[in-house]
């Protein structure tokens, strides 16, 4: 690693502040994605600025609306009775133990991995990313590839899951990293089904239109038969061509309506 | 409490691996350390046009940043390969210059091209990105099939055609014959995937130069500390044995990746003389990747020919093997006298010729990997087998039974001369504790979920304890293959052996002190295993092949024979009896069928105050003995696997997996149970997982933990471990070696039950959830 400076601020004010005023400074939440590519000399921030002194963790529900806070573990999330069951069973299914008892879910949807969990339940729940300066919609909120609608500076504190009728989700995991080569997250709201993909498109998260439209008016695991899913647009690489993930993405939706 | 042959004793090294204080390389600190950092080749291929330390050199901390020029300048000399494998032709193997820093040409990604030496490591990785290097790029090859191709790329000048050698082995007129005459003919091309070792360690040097006696000190990730000591001294002229000593502590796994001296360990000795400070180098997991030699990598094809009583008539085998950028340590022989030497199986096949072409490409060197050619053997017969059983129509075990060798000494046509076995008892056991017999109901019932079950058998035979060192003299290996040992009975009783083999996982501080204990009726904990260090262990060639059990506790044995003997005498002497009437037993010197007797430390006290021995006798009570076996050990089983695949995904579950060895005598049934399991994990690994990929442009594209799939523990089935077992004439213990065979037995019966579930035998290791996938809709 090189050399740099850590700062550990208690209020949220003097974090912004800290990233502010540091040359090249870095948010450092749970550390599992940012201190690997550090130690691979593959980011060299010259400031670091801990948010897990800002009292940002925690899950609380309001109003049918469950809030988890930023720095909040995957392993909370996990043991939580707040959450939908299949938010829960999604971050149980994170990393290892060491990795759920460090990552955040601010971390992991600041990050945007296109093989990430989180990022098909903040999708498919339809959830809003809170800032330091503002609400950001789900749909508003992914890019592509480890890209998303922050701004420089901008710090996640919250995400805010709305009630949903059902939700399920189904992960099929790449050999090696264990993260998604697949996931598939599926919702059925007031506003008709959503499903989000994580792991296969090319853009990393993304709603499947054809999914949502048949479980929207059937929602069952038979519906999902009848979808077609192209492999146009999604991941290929050693662990999975487009056409696997095709089928996966089939799979995987059936089955995560399946445990809704 | 027994301790003997066959009791299952604690491993006794656990306790300080368990608790953190183990004692590796990494761990050494010594005064004036400094640090070394590799400036690595990114490309596949390239010239170095010129290297720019300058901005390096100015960093503060920084100490020296040094090439390859200077160090050939040095006089170090260029890495070899110690095994001399002659092709077809009568000419030479084609060895290419391997220099520790590469001086004009790189050949593979991660080749190392200059070294920093600073004062903290962080500091000298930073320095390293520093290093400037100027490269003139060239066109790169990783596929050993591609680089035998006209056009190729030309990886060394001196192997024209990137042809190592052209190597066979056989009568290819005589199993041409067979196989026109057969009744039947099964034809197969496989892929052994190339692998990368990962052991938990990753390699490690540090390198002390005591300027005032010219004399060099070496800790290392070493699986053989003596074998380091003479390459380093007589090859690479780093310096005379006298004047190096080289240690190997505990080392964390080694697979048969810390048997070869690479070119950091040698670096870090010329730096350290060079720099005048102590010089640490300790890789991280991506260097691992990028370095450690790799395994296996051979593209094959194979006919084997039957007649109509579906007996075995000829096997024809074509292998291309891949070395990689360089020759290592005993690559060549990993491909020919490991792997060739093999093809007969358990089988009675009376023509078989194997041919091999070693390939340069650019890409981490190919060396010995747990099983080392005999897994490449293996996976080959049991998948012919297996094949051919579905092709004839005849039950594979069936087919297997009707061609097994049951006479022995059993010679092959290529040159293993089988000593002892009964591989129908290990088949036997296998079907009966893998309950073949219920196979079809649990088919059955599987199918009811929406699961395809599948049964796939191996029966492997491998050779360990590679042996005896004339024959392989002959062969073209330049070292002996024998093993050394010395017992030290203190003037107290207690034992020290040091052994010339080198625990790095096995529990040799164990095994080892249990037939001491056993042999002289003492405590365990009154015998402790020296190892791993040239200024305590007179020599030793060190733990691969399976070799530490039937070569390097045989040496032992011999040593303890003279011990005995002593003590007979000293004991008759003093006890005023016959030698022929002494006995040892439970901690005592007797005379048999009296009351006289000593205690053991008796006898060790006399010995050492030579008060009252016997006249012309030597004081003292230490023997040493060297042992070189007549023959190779020959452990064989049968490996039965059982899975279940998803047919929507290809995901590949191993519900049942039955082992039957036979490893003669057994030592400590766990320790062996978990030589078997591990072994099975890395099979299974090698079947289900683990593959290094390359790109076509030569750049690893498994760099990391993130892309290559080590097994994980649920990966992995419950173990059903059995032993069937014939005792090994050849050496005292009837020990046979069990660390390699389920490495070795376990891939093709992987694949073989996989191919049985989803009725498609065209299917590649790693067998990925993908790879499955793809091969269920291929066949429809
Ligand atoms: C071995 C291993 C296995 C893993 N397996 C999985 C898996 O199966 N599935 C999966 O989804 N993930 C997996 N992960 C990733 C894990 O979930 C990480 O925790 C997550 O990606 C990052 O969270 P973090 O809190 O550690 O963030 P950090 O590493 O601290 O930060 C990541 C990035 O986000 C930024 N950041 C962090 N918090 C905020 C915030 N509140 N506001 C703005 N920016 C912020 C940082 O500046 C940095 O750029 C794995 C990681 C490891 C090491």
């Amino acid at each position: 690693m090189y050399p740099l400076k850590y700062h550990k601020p208690a209020a949220l004010a003097d974090a912004i502040a800290a990233l502010g005023a540091g040359e090249e400074a870095k948010v450092l939440a749970g550390g599992q994605t940012l201190l690997a590519t550090m130690k691979q000399h593959l980011a060299a921030p010259t400031d670091l600025v801990d948010i897990r002194g800002l009292s940002l963790s925690g899950i609380s529900a309001a109003g049918g609306d469950v809030t988890v806070g930023a720095t909040t573990t995957h392993a909370e999330v996990a043991a939580s009775g707040e959450v939908h069951p299949a938010v829960a069973v999604l971050a149980a299914g994170i990393g290892d133990p060491l990795v759920r008892n460090m990552g955040t879910i601010g971390g992991s949807i600041a990050n945007n991995d296109p093989a990430a969990d989180y990022p098909a339940a903040v999708l498919g729940m339809g959830a809003t990313v809170v800032t330091n300066t503002r609400e950001i919609a789900a749909d508003d909120y992914f890019g592509g590839l480890f890209t998303t609608a922050l701004e420089e500076g901008e710090i996640i504190t919250a995400v805010r899951f709305p009630n949903v009728e059902r939700a399920g989700y189904a992960k099929f995991k790449q050999p090696a990293s264990r993260f998604c080569l697949v996931g598939v997250f599926v919702a059925k709201t007031a506003d008709g089904a959503r499903v989000a993909v994580t792991g296969a498109g090319e853009d990393g998260v993304f709603r499947h239109e054809g999914l949502e439209a048949a479980l929207s008016a059937n929602w069952s695991p038979e519906a999902v038969e009848a979808v077609t899913v192209s492999p146009d647009g999604l991941m290929s690489d050693i662990h999975g061509d487009a056409e696997y993930r095709a089928n996966l993405i089939k799979v995987m939706a059936r089955r995560a309506v399946a445990v809704s | 409490m027994n301790v003997g042959i066959g009791a299952r004793v604690k491993r006794k090294e656990d306790k300080r691996f368990i608790t953190g204080k183990g004692k590796y390389t990494d761990d050494v600190r010594v005064e004036n350390q400094a640090y070394a950092a590799f400036v690595r080749s990114p490309h596949a291929h390239a010239k170095v046009k010129g290297i720019d330390k300058s901005a390096a050199l100015a960093m503060e901390g920084v100490i020296d940043v040094l090439d390859g020029g200077q160090l050939t300048g040095d006089g170090i000399g260029n890495i070899i390969c110690g095994w001399a494998v002659t092709s077809k032709d009568g000419s030479p193997m084609n060895m290419g210059p391997w220099s520790a820093l590469a001086t004009d040409r790189v050949r593979y990604v991660g080749d190392a091209v200059a070294v920093v030496i600073a004062e903290s490591q962080a500091l000298a990785r930073i320095a390293a990105e520093a290093v400037e290097v100027e490269y003139e790029v060239l066109p790169a090859v990783a596929s050993a099939a591609k680089a035998l191709a006209a056009g190729a790329p030309q990886v060394h000048d001196n192997a024209p055609g990137n042809l190592i050698f052209d190597w066979e082995i056989g009568d290819a007129a005589a199993t041409d014959a067979a196989l026109a005459g057969a009744a039947h003919v099964t034809e197969i091309s496989l892929t052994n995937n190339r692998l990368s070792p990962n052991p938990m360690e990753p390699r490690s040097a540090v390198a002390i130069y005591d300027a005032a006696e010219e004399h060099y000190t070496l800790y290392t990730t070493s699986q053989n500390p003596h074998v380091a000591r003479l390459v380093l001294s007589a090859f690479y002229n780093v310096a005379p044995e006298h004047k190096l000593r080289v240690i190997a502590p505990d080392v964390g796994g080694g697979f048969g990746s810390k048997i070869y001296i690479y070119p950091e360990e040698i670096t870090c000795l010329w730096a350290s003389m060079k720099t005048g400070h102590s010089v640490k180098w300790t890789g991280d997991r991506a260097e691992a990747f990028m370095t450690d030699a790799h395994g296996r990598d051979h593209v094959s094809t194979a006919r084997i020919g039957f007649d109509a009583n579906n007996r075995i008539t000829g096997f024809k085998v074509d292998t291309i093997a891949n070395f990689g950028a360089y020759m290592s340590l005993f690559s060549s022989a990993v491909p020919t006298y490991l792997y060739a030497t093999l093809l007969s199986g358990q089988y009675d096949i009376a023509n078989i010729h194997a041919n091999v072409r070693a390939v340069y490409t650019n890409t981490v060197p190919v060396d010995a990997y747990r099983g080392a050619g005999r897994p490449e053997a293996c996976y080959l017969v049991e998948r012919i087998m297996e094949t051919a059983a579905r092709e004839l129509g005849v039950d594979p075990a069936e087919l297997r039974r009707i061609n097994f060798i049951r006479a022995f000494p059993h010679q092959t046509p290529v040159i293993m001369n089988y000593d002892i076995g009964d591989f129908e008892a290990n088949l036997d056991q296998a079907m009966a504790a893998a309950d073949v017999a219920g196979f079809a109901a649990r088919k059955a019932e599987a199918a009811g979920r929406g699961k395809l079950r599948g049964l796939g058998y191996s029966s492997y035979i491998e050779a360990c304890g590679i042996a005896p060192s004339a024959a392989v003299g002959s062969l073209g290996a330049g070292v002996g293959l024998w093993e050394s040992a010395e017992v030290r009975v203190n003037p107290v009783g207690t034992i020290e052996i040091l052994t010339g083999s080198h625990s790095h996982g096995q529990g040799h501080e164990t095994t080892f002190a249990q037939i001491v204990a056993e042999r002289f009726g003492l405590p365990i904990e009154n015998v402790a295993i020296v190892h791993g260090d040239t200024d305590k262990v007179q020599f030793g060639m060190g733990t691969y092949g399976s070799r530490s059990g039937a070569v390097g506790m045989s040496a032992i044995v011999k040593a303890m024979d003279k011990v005995e003997a002593k003590v007979k005498k000293i004991a008759a002497h003093v006890l005023e009896a016959s030698e022929d009437d002494i006995v040892i037993e439970g901690g005592e010197v007797k005379v048999a069928g009296t009351d006289k007797a000593m205690g053991w430390h008796e006898v060790g006290l006399a010995a050492y105050t030579a008060h009252n021995l016997p006249p012309e006798m030597e004081p003292g009570l230490k023997e040493s003995a060297f042992y070189d076996p007549a023959n190779f050990t020959f452990p064989a089983g049968t490996y039965i696997c059982e899975v279940e695949v998803d047919p929507e995904t290809g995901t590949v579950e191993i519900v049942q997996f039955t082992a039957s060895d036979d490893f003669g005598t057994i030592i400590n049934p766990m320790i062996v149970e978990g030589q078997v399991h591990g072994g099975i994990a890395q099979g299974v690994g090698q079947a289900l997982l683990e593959q290094v990929v390359y790109d076509d442009d030569a750049q690893l594209i498994t760099g990391s933990f993130m892309d290559y799939a080590m097994p994980r523990a649920d990966d992995l089935p419950s173990y059903n471990v059995n032993h069937a077992s014939t005792i090994c004439p050849n050496n005292p213990l009837g020990m046979k070696g069990c660390g390699e065979a389920g490495a070795i037995g376990s891939p093709p019966a992987v694949i073989n039950a996989i191919t049985d579930a989803i009725g498609n035998n065209n299917l590649a290791m790693p067998a990925t959830p993908l790879a499955v996938w793809k091969a269920i809709q291929a066949a429809g």
